[in-house]
């Protein structure tokens, strides 16, 4: 097809889809209306749990279920970028050359690399009470170590971050999440339910029952895997080159 | 609130979603192509978001607030925006490295020049 077809094609599509679009848009409810049936159901269950962060009540309590689907498509795409990105037959591993780094950069980095590393493991910890959890902080944590890269260079970002221990810590946060899952049933209750654990005091830190629970396991989970994925990505700009070597 | 205003926030995510479609179906490179799904994702977050929304609502977080004191916004759809956001970076990411071994492979990036590769 030449690209003149294709794009009297894509604009006849395009607008047909933009009428259907509009014609949605009017008949949906009111925009900031009053009526939100499923919120405000899903606000009392948070309150009745003792859970002060209603959205981490909905991730990890009234639908765990889905964030273990989440979780999964997670690790199956780390999985996935760890196979295409891996090192091919016909090439080899060169090791970057040390390069200076200009000094305010260095301290910079050093300086706030422990604050978001801090920063990142409050933002899990504290996924039951305020705005945040294991997704956002895990994602936090896990860029924070690459300041190191920015600090220094590739080989001292190589040190602190063995690439193994963070697969390993992978699969173990996911099967933690798992294992969480069927603790339930066996203490006779189902999947995932939260009635393993007492919902404690409104708005400590141990509240929730098994919400802070699962979103440590969440949070470890993300923070290893995005972790393993820019690894992978990194060593394909900076270290795998084209050729055999030598 | 006008009339207006009561569609405009759906209004906006259809367009941002039509603009990633446009991008998606011109596209010459396959990073842009990229980019260019993750645009008509960010429509979903957008139209999530504004079914969400309550007049003079604050966030379903009750640590500082009293329950029942305020309005909160719809926490069910901030929840699956949350989880559209982490699945939209996982497919970007497993994209992503799709792209990186098909320039390896074959030395392009353009998809007009791959699917004469094949043919």
């Amino acid at each position: 097809m030449n690209p003149r077809t294709r794009l009297w094609l894509v604009v006849l599509g395009g607008g047909g889809l933009a009428a259907l679009l509009v014609a949605a848009c009017l008949r949906l409810p009111v925009f900031g209306g009053p009526w939100h049936p499923y919120g405000d159901r899903a606000v009392r269950a948070a309150l009745a749990r003792h859970t002060a962060n209603t959205v981490a009540s909905v991730n990890f309590d009234q639908r765990a279920f889905d964030t273990m689907g989440e979780m999964t498509i997670l690790f199956g795409a780390v999985l996935g970028c760890v196979v295409l990105l891996r090192q091919a037959r016909d090439e080899h591993r060169d090791p970057p050359a040390p390069c200076e780094v200009a000094a305010p950069v260095r301290r910079y980095a050093l300086i706030v690399l422990p604050v978001a590393l801090v920063t990142g493991l409050y933002v899990i910890a504290h996924g039951q009470l305020s705005p945040g959890g294991g997704f956002q902080g895990g994602v936090v944590a896990a860029t924070a170590l690459h300041l190191m890269y920015l600090g220094a260079d590739y080989a001292a970002l190589e040190r602190i971050r063995p690439i193994e221990a963070y697969e390993i810590g992978d699969a173990l946060s996911a099967s933690a999440y798992l294992v969480l899952g069927f603790a339930g049933v066996l203490a006779g209750s189902a999947f995932l339910a939260n009635t393993l654990l007492p919902y404690g005091t409104f708005n400590m830190l141990s509240s929730g029952g098994t919400v802070p629970l699962l979103n440590a396991a969440i949070g470890m989970e993300v923070a290893c895997a995005v972790v393993v994925l820019l690894a992978r990505f990194l060593d394909q700009a900076v270290e795998i080159e084209e050729g055999s070597g030598e | 609130m006008t009339a207006v205003m009561h569609v405009l926030p759906y209004l906006v995510a259809a367009y941002v979603f039509l603009v990633g479609a446009y991008g998606l179906a011109t596209s010459r490179n396959l990073i842009h192509a990229v980019g260019c799904l993750a645009v008509c994702q960010s429509a979903t977050y957008v139209l999530l978001l504004a079914v969400g929304y309550r007049d003079g609502g604050t966030a379903p977080v009750f640590s500082d607030i009293r329950p029942g004191s305020r309005p909160v916004v719809d926490p069910v759809v901030q929840a699956l925006t949350l989880t559209d956001i982490v699945v939209g970076a996982t497919v970007t990411a497993l994209l992503l490295a799709l792209t990186v071994q098909i320039a390896k492979r074959h030395g392009t990036v353009d998809p007009d020049e791959l699917r004469e590769l094949r043919g």
